[in-house]
C-alpha cells in the first residue's frame, strides 16, 4: 500500500497540468479558489491574511511561498479539503477556533483521496491536522504547536479517523492533547515524527490494524503513548523516552495482538511497557534504560516473546500481578544478572529471575513504595537472589546473555 | 562557651573525626567519579548516609560521653549550670560531627549535584546527625555502665535502620485489607531514617513511582506542607531526646 502512494506521488505532477494563478498579500486567497479550474496551481506569495474557513471542491495545488501566514482569529477553521488531488503546501497556520461541538483544524480533510499536506507550520490550532474516511494521503514535514489548556478544551496535533494508506512522516507536533491520534485507521505508515508535550498521549491509536509505526522519537508526554484493540501494530526503531509521571507509560498496550516490537528505546519511563491482554506480541531488541518498571506484564497476557532485548539501570525490571506467567522470555541481557559462564558460550549458567522481590511485594502492597531503596529492602533482595522463594517461578529467562546485545545505531528524527 | 571550645579541640584531634571524614570523602568521591549519572550517584550516596551517619553518629557520641565522664565531673565541681554543661557537650558534638560530614559529604555533593536532591540529602544528613546524637546522649545520661549504653546505642541504631521497616512491612501484609495510606503517613514519621529517605527521594526523578501506587503519599510528602512536616517532625525527633536528657542529667548523682 505504501508503495502504491509513493508511486502516486510521482505521477502526481503530471496530473496537475493547469494554469497558476498568483496571490500577493491583500489579495484574497477565497477569491483565488474561486476562480480556479480542477488541477489549477495556488501560489501565495509571502503575507498576512485573514481568511478562514476557504472550502475545496476541485482538485488544487495551493503552494505558499516563504510561508505566508493564514490567521483565523480563533473563528472556525482554515482549509476544509472535500475534493481528491489537493496539495497544501509551505503556508503558516495559525490561531484556529475553539468550539466543543465541532472539531475545526487548521487542514481538515473530508471523505476524500490523494491529498497532501505538507511543509506547513501550524500554531495555535484546535485540530492540527484532522483527516476523517479518507485515504491515500501524506502528511509530511509539518510542524504543528499549540498551548494546550485542559484535556477536553485542546485538540489532537494530528487526527485520523475511519482512514485507510495514509502516510504520516518527519511531523513535529507540540502541545496538544494527543500528539498522533488514529481510530479505526489502517494499512498506514508512521515514519519519524516527534511528538513532545502533549497533555494526554503522545501517540494513540485504536482499531488500527497492520498500521507501521518506525523511527519516531515520543518524549515527555502526559502518558506517553498508548495502543489498544489493535492487530498486527509493528514498530521499529521508536525512541520512548522521558514520560515520567505518577500515570505515564513508555508504551501501553492494551488488548493488542500478533505485533512486532522491535529495535525501541525505552528511556526513563515510569513504566517502559504496560502489557495488558496482549497476546502473540514479538518484543524484541529492544533497549530498556533507566524505567521505573521496564515492564509490566499483567497474567492477562500470553504467548508473548521478549528476546534479545537490553535491559539496564531500571528501578524493576519486570513485574507481573499474578503467579501464572504465559509469555516466554529468553536471551536477554539483564543488568542485575549475578550468575556465570562456565563454558563460555555468552549465555549464562543459570536462569534469571527477572522479578525482584520488592517488585512483587509491590504488586500485592501498592503502599510498600514507602519502603523503596531502604536498607531493609536491599537486604531482603540479596536474600531472595540466593534463595528464590517468594518471586514467580515460571517468569525465568533460562538463558540470560552475559554481555549487552549490541544494537545499530538507530536514526533520530531530524527536522 | 569556654566549655565548646574545648570539647571540640578535644574532639576534632581524635582520630575518629578525621577518619570519618576521610571515609565520607572517600565514598562520596567514589560514587561521584564512577557514575556518569548524578541523581544516581546521589541515590546510592543517600543508601550509605541513611546506614553511617546514623550509625557514627549514635556511637560517637556515647564514647564520647563515657571518655568525657571525669571530665565533665570536674566541671561539676565548678559554679556551672548543669543544663550549660550538657548543652555545651552537645553542641561540641554535633558541630564536629556535622562538620565532617559537611566536609565529606557536602562539598563533593555541592561540587557535583548542586541540584535539589543534593541539598535535601545534605539536610537531611545533618538532621540524622543531630537526632542520633541526641538519642545517645539520652542513653548515655540514663545508663551508667559504658558497655550497656554502647550495647543500648547499637541496639537502637538496629532498630531503627532495620527492625523497624521489618515491622513496617508486616503490618502492611497483616492488613492488607485495610486502607493504610494515611497510617503509612504516620510510620513514616516514628521513623526518621524513614524520613529523612522519603525526604530526599521525593526531590529525585524515583519520586513518580511514589506516585504511581501511594497517590497521597505523595501529595503529601510532596507539598510544601509535607515538606515542612517532615522536617519539623525530625527536629522533634532532634529535640525531645535532648529534652529527656537534659531533664536525666539534671537530676543525676555524681
Amino acid at each position: 500500500m505504501k508503495n502504491s502512494i509513493i508511486v502516486l506521488y510521482l505521477f502526481l505532477p503530471f496530473f496537475a497540468f493547469g494554469k497558476t494563478i498568483k496571490v500577493v498579500a491583500g489579495n484574497s486567497i477565497r477569491q483565488a479558489i474561486a476562480t480556479a479550474q480542477a488541477y489549477d496551481t495556488i501560489e501565495v506569495k509571502n503575507g498576512y491574511f485573514y481568511e478562514n474557513q476557504l472550502v475545496i471542491n476541485i482538485p488544487l495545488s495551493i503552494i505558499g511561498e516563504n510561508f505566508p501566514i493564514i490567521d483565523a482569529q480563533y473563528q472556525n477553521e482554515i482549509f476544509t479539503i472535500k475534493a481528491h488531488d489537493v496539495t497544501i503546501k509551505g503556508f503558516h497556520l495559525m490561531n484556529i477556533g475553539k468550539t466543543a461541538t465541532i472539531d475545526w483544524a487548521a487542514v481538515k480533510i473530508l471523505e476524500t483521496r490523494n491529498v497532501r499536506v505538507e511543509g506547513n507550520h501550524i500554531e495555535n490550532a484546535y485540530f492540527g491536522i484532522y483527516l476523517s474516511a479518507s485515504h491515500n494521503c501524506w502528511v509530511e514535514n509539518n510542524f504543528v504547536t499549540g498551548k494546550p489548556s485542559e484535556e477536553q478544551n485542546t485538540g489532537n496535533g494530528i487526527h485520523a479517523w475511519k482512514c485507510d494508506s495514509l502516510l504520516i512522516k518527519n511531523n513535529f507536533v507540540k502541545g496538544h492533547r494527543d500528539g498522533i491520534y488514529f481510530e479505526f485507521v489502517t494499512q498506514s505508515s508512521i515514519e519519524r515524527n516527534f511528538s513532545t508535550g502533549n497533555i494526554r498521549y503522545g501517540l494513540h491509536f485504536m482499531f488500527s490494524h497492520n498500521d507501521t509505526y518506525t523511527d519516531n522519537t515520543i518524549r515527555d508526554n502526559g502518558a506517553g503513548v498508548a495502543v489498544m484493540y489493535t492487530r498486527h501494530v509493528t514498530m521499529l526503531r521508536n525512541h520512548f523516552d522521558h514520560n515520567w509521571g505518577s500515570a505515564a507509560y513508555g508504551l501501553l498496550l492494551k488488548d493488542i495482538s500478533d505485533s512486532q516490537i522491535e529495535n525501541n528505546t525505552f528511556n526513563n519511563n515510569t513504566v517502559g511497557i504496560f502489557m495488558e491482554g496482549s497476546s502473540r506480541i514479538v518484543i524484541q531488541n529492544n533497549q530498556f534504560h533507566e524505567n521505573g518498571w521496564a515492564v509490566r506484564v499483567q497474567a492477562s497476557c500470553d504467548n508473548n516473546v521478549f528476546s534479545g532485548n537490553n535491559f539496564t539501570s531500571n528501578t524493576f525490571d519486570i513485574a507481573t500481578n499474578g503467579s501464572t506467567m504465559l509469555n516466554k522470555f529468553e536471551k536477554n541481557y539483564w543488568d542485575k544478572y549475578e550468575g556465570y559462564d562456565l563454558n563460555r558460550d555468552g549465555i549464562g549458567d543459570i536462569g534469571y529471575h527477572p522479578v525482584s522481590l520488592f517488585a512483587s511485594i509491590i504488586e500485592q502492597m501498592p503502599h510498600g513504595m514507602m519502603l523503596l531503596h531502604s536498607f531493609m529492602v536491599n537486604l531482603m533482595e540479596r536474600a531472595e537472589k540466593i534463595f528464590p522463594s517468594l518471586t514467580p517461578e515460571d517468569l525465568i529467562d533460562n538463558q540470560p546473555v552475559m554481555k549487552p546485545i549490541s544494537q545499530k545505531d538507530t536514526p533520530q528524527y531530524v527536522n | 562557651m569556654k566549655i565548646i571550645r574545648y570539647v571540640l579541640y578535644d574532639i576534632l584531634r581524635s582520630r575518629m573525626i578525621i577518619g570519618y571524614t576521610a571515609f565520607l570523602l572517600l565514598v562520596s568521591a567514589a560514587l561521584f567519579a564512577t557514575e556518569t549519572n548524578a541523581s544516581k550517584s546521589i541515590l546510592n550516596l543517600l543508601n550509605i548516609v541513611l546506614i553511617v551517619v546514623p550509625l557514627v553518629s549514635i556511637v560517637f557520641t556515647t564514647i564520647h560521653y563515657y571518655n568525657s565522664y571525669q571530665f565533665i565531673e570536674l566541671m561539676l565541681a565548678q559554679p556551672i549550670e548543669r543544663m550549660k554543661l550538657l548543652l555545651s557537650e552537645f553542641l561540641g558534638v554535633i558541630l564536629s560531627l556535622s562538620a565532617a560530614f559537611l566536609i565529606g559529604i557536602g562539598l563533593p555533593v555541592l561540587l557535583f549535584s548542586a541540584d535539589g536532591s543534593g541539598i535535601s540529602l545534605l539536610i537531611s544528613g545533618i538532621l540524622l546527625t543531630f537526632i542520633f546524637s541526641s538519642i545517645a546522649f539520652w542513653v548515655a545520661a540514663i545508663t551508667q555502665d559504658k558497655a550497656k549504653g554502647i550495647g543500648v546505642t547499637l541496639l537502637l541504631w538496629f532498630y531503627f535502620s532495620l527492625i523497624y521497616d521489618f515491622i513496617v512491612l508486616f503490618l502492611m501484609f497483616t492488613f492488607s485489607d485495610y486502607p493504610l495510606e494515611k497510617a503509612m503517613l504516620g510510620f513514616t514519621a516514628l521513623n526518621p531514617i524513614d524520613l529523612g529517605r522519603v525526604f530526599v527521594m521525593l526531590q529525585m526523578d524515583v519520586s513518580a513511582l511514589m506516585g504511581y501506587t501511594g497517590a497521597v503519599y505523595k501529595q503529601f510528602f510532596g507539598s510544601a506542607l509535607g515538606m515542612f512536616f517532615a522536617l519539623g517532625v525530625m527536629i522533634m525527633w532532634a529535640v525531645v531526646p535532648l529534652f529527656l536528657a537534659i531533664r536525666v542529667f539534671k537530676k543525676k548523682d555524681f
